[in-house]
């Protein structure tokens, strides 16, 4: 904590500096001792400053980032129990790539990657569309329209394993409010074990995941959605568009960065699922709700594997960097090409 | 000017505070900083979460502090599972709790061949003799022990009587083939014969465990444990028997989700009279009652896991464990001491009389009141032979493949040949 508040003071302070020197630049050096001298002593004072302030930040970056990362990946070329510290890099227990192989002919691992696609997707079509719905929906003027977006907003606001342990009780397959709820209503047929089922659980995790979550994105959505200025609309609808070619052509365009973001961390954020995971089912019955972090935790933690623990740690990693930065290259390039510009501008 | 030279003190602060961190711990190898005034700290970490566990280990702390002023014990009560992790962690740093908890096995003997525990051996050999000889086999390697076990017990068959009256069963089964009978007539009854924990695998492990015995006998693990081989005749039958019972479905609705101690958990499902039995050890009366809040009283019985027809095992060999500590290499001897302390016929009689363990020193036993605890010590005494929980007995890596692979059988997605491969394959990667 003291650490990330002086990091930041750092930055603030390093901010009255900048304009000084702009402010100095245009105007000549009154001695005639050597103005390119002068320029670069301030500059090398500023560059000093700026390392100094940077330093405790990046220390900390490397020590608790960058080496984990590093590690990771050393020890995945070794088969390690966890105990008699890190091998050594020319120790027997060095296997190549054996863990990487293994790792793409495990089963647990293939259906992991699975689960994980499946979510992702059923994020993408269900849990976004729906809470862009409810964004716009709550974006009406409406009678507690304040109430049921601090309602839909809470259940993000909440820890996961409170969550988690909530759920397990909805869903408990015989005093659980899920199955009296449908049976209640006459709907026997529909009670299921929700999260005993392996052919279902999958499906009950989203729904776990998206009843958490989509209250985070309709945030976000509403936010991207008030920016929208009115007159926009206003010239759609007397230029004769109705609601929907209002919805298809002003707004949908306009919350398109917004959007961008949302998927952006609602994939990344299923790449790396544990905890409603682990709470719920810890990727039970028999891993088909299992996620590779939770496959990653077991091997590691569970079995003493850290060698494999770590190959699948460097997977998900080499993912999540995958996904990360081609989104950033290929989808993101026109927002944040646009926030660099006018950063520019205003330069 | 001030500003950025304190900026600079801040940062070379902030060095030092990070470089110390880093340096920090190697000096504190040997446990108690303060040892040069005779003052001894001593960190136990137990399991003990649930009373009468968690308040007897502090009254014992605090009686063993008043009469060795210069002792100072950390006690800490983790949950099982967080503990397991947490041990985990710390035995990576190179260093353990001076005392911790241990189930011996192979998961102590992987710390020992780490060199972090220590050989008690000498420590112990004046009293060791007031221990149960088979509790201590587990934390015995070459010779050597290596931790005292405060409980011992078996794992056995817990039934409702009341259930099995209603169904017509007359005494507990003693073969598999009545065992299948017995299920069959509460199924016809719309009685659950048997609550199982699907979601946590080592309940299932115990079923292929004990078939395996029954089918293989003790040596043939013993065998397994030494060749590594499990896919031989005797352990693809035993597979065979679990999925004779599986086919049955005897299990509660939603079994392959249900955790042990929930509110709607194994424990509970028998405790509150919805299942006529569970495959549990020693402490299942206690968390019975904990988990469903009144337990089966009087209604509760015991037998032990029935004879396979054909099998080499005997009816009597004897499958379970011995809970324990160790103490870790560097501790101070008054840490032995205070096992010692608490190894006294009177320290174990005060968790004995609760039903909260099944005790291991001599003449501890005289405190136990339920009949059912009396029967399950009874039969442990006179056990033909003793095997640990396979999840113990072999490394982490094994024992997790074993139940990992035994609830992928119940669950019907493997075959017991699949179980039998898959444990062997483990098990000679983790031996190369």
């Amino acid at each position: 904590m003291v650490e990330i508040r002086r990091g930041s003071g750092g930055r603030a302070s390093s901010r009255p500096l900048s304009p000084q020197e702009g402010s100095s630049r245009p105007v000549p050096p009154k001695g005639g001792a050597g103005p390119g001298r002068e320029r670069r002593r301030r500059a090398m004072s500023a560059w000093t400053t700026i390392v100094l302030f940077l330093l405790p930040g990046l220390v900390l970056f490397g020590l608790l980032v960058l080496l984990p990362i590093l590690i990771a990946g050393y020890l995945s070329f070794f088969k390690w129990n966890g105990l008699g510290g890190i091998p050594a890099p020319g120790s027997d227990r060095f296997i190549g790539l054996d863990n990487f192989v293994r790792l793409f002919n495990d089963p647990i691992v293939l259906g992991d990657l699975w689960h994980m696609l499946v979510l992702v997707v059923l994020s993408l079509v269900i849990q976004l569309p729906m809470a862009l719905g409810i964004a716009l929906l709550l974006n009406q003027k409406m009678r507690g329209r304040a109430v049921y977006r601090t309602l839909f907003f809470a259940p993000y606001v909440l820890s996961e394993v409170i969550a988690g342990v909530l759920f397990s009780l909805v869903f408990s397959p015989e005093h659980g409010i899920a199955n009296e709820m449908l049976t209640a209503i006459g709907l026997e047929n529909a009670a299921a074990e929700w999260l005993a089922d392996p052919d279902i659980v999958l499906y009950s995790l989203f729904m776990v995941i998206t009843w958490k979550y989509f209250g985070f994105h309709m945030i976000l959505y509403l936010a991207g959605r008030q920016s929208i200025p009115k007159e926009l609309l206003e010239a759609a609808s007397i230029d004769g568009a109705g609601p929907w070619r209002q919805f298809r052509y002003v707004t949908l365009p306009l919350l398109g960065p917004t959007i961008r973001v949302s998927i952006f961390l609602s994939v990344i954020g299923t790449i790396q699922l544990f905890d409603m995971v682990w709470v719920l089912t810890q990727g039970g019955p028999v891993h088909a709700s299992e996620t590779l972090a939770v496959t990653m935790y077991q091997f590691g933690f569970q079995r003493n594997q850290f060698g494999y623990a770590s190959a699948i740690s460097v997977v998900m990693f080499l993912i999540s960097l995958v996904f990360a930065l081609g989104y950033q290259r290929w989808v993101l390039r026109r927002d944040t090409e646009g926030a660099i510009t006018s950063m520019r501008d205003q330069r | 000017m001030t500003w950025r030279r304190r900026g600079i003190a801040l940062c070379a602060a902030a060095l030092l505070v990070l470089t110390g961190c880093g340096g920090g711990d190697s000096g504190d190898g040997s446990s108690g900083g303060g040892e040069a005034s005779g003052q001894v700290t001593i960190d136990f970490w137990h399991i003990g979460t649930q009373e009468p566990f968690r308040s007897v280990r502090v009254q014992q702390a605090k009686a063993f502090m008043e009469a060795n002023p210069n002792v100072k014990i950390n006690v800490q009560a983790i949950e099982n599972d967080a503990f397991k992790s947490k041990m985990t962690t710390v035995a990576q740093t190179g260093k353990l709790p001076d005392i911790f908890q241990s189930w011996g096995g192979g998961v102590l003997k992987q710390q020992i061949e780490a060199d972090l525990v220590k050989d008690i051996t000498e420590d112990i050999s004046s009293w060791v003799d007031t221990l149960s000889p088979s509790s201590l086999v587990p934390y015995q390697f070459d010779g050597k022990t290596y931790g005292v076990p405060y409980s011992a017990g078996m794992v056995g068959f817990w039934y409702n009587k009341k259930l099995f009256k209603e169904a017509g069963i007359e005494e507990p089964p003693a073969t598999w083939s009545a065992f299948l009978d017995a299920v069959k007539k509460l199924k016809a009854k719309n009685i659950t014969p048997i609550a199982l924990a699907g979601g946590e695998s080592w309940t299932g492990h115990f079923y292929w465990a004990y078939l395996a015995m029954r089918v293989g006998g003790l040596d043939a693990l013993k065998q397994a444990e030494a060749d590594n081989n499990f896919n031989t005749p005797d352990f693809v039958q035993a597979g065979k028997h679990l999925r004779e019972l599986v086919e049955l479905e005897p299990f509660q609705p939603g079994f392959l989700g249900a955790k042990y101690n929930t509110p709607d958990g194994q424990a509970a499902t028998v405790g509150n009279g919805k299942a006529a039995m569970e495959l549990m050890g020693q402490w299942a009366p206690n968390v019975q009652k904990e988990a469903s809040g009144k337990g089966l009283g009087d209604d509760l019985g015991f037998f032990p896991f029935p004879a396979v027809e054909g099998g080499k095992g005997e009816a009597t060999d004897v499958f379970g464990g011995a809970d324990g500590y160790a103490v870790s290499k560097d501790a101070p001897p008054a840490a032995v001491e205070f096992l010692k302390f608490i190894s006294s016929v009177e320290e174990q009689k005060k968790l004995t009389a609760e039903g909260a363990i099944q005790p291991v020193v001599k003449g501890a036993e005289e405190a136990l009141t339920d009949p059912n605890l009396k029967q399950l010590g009874e039969t442990v005494a006179q056990a033909t032979g003793f095997q640990l929980y396979l999840d113990q007995a072999f490394p982490p890596a094994v024992g997790g493949q074993v139940n990992d692979s035994v609830a992928e059988l119940i669950a019907g997605k493997k075959t017991p040949e699949q179980v039998a491969e898959a444990i062997t394959e483990t098990a000679k990667t983790e031996a190369e």
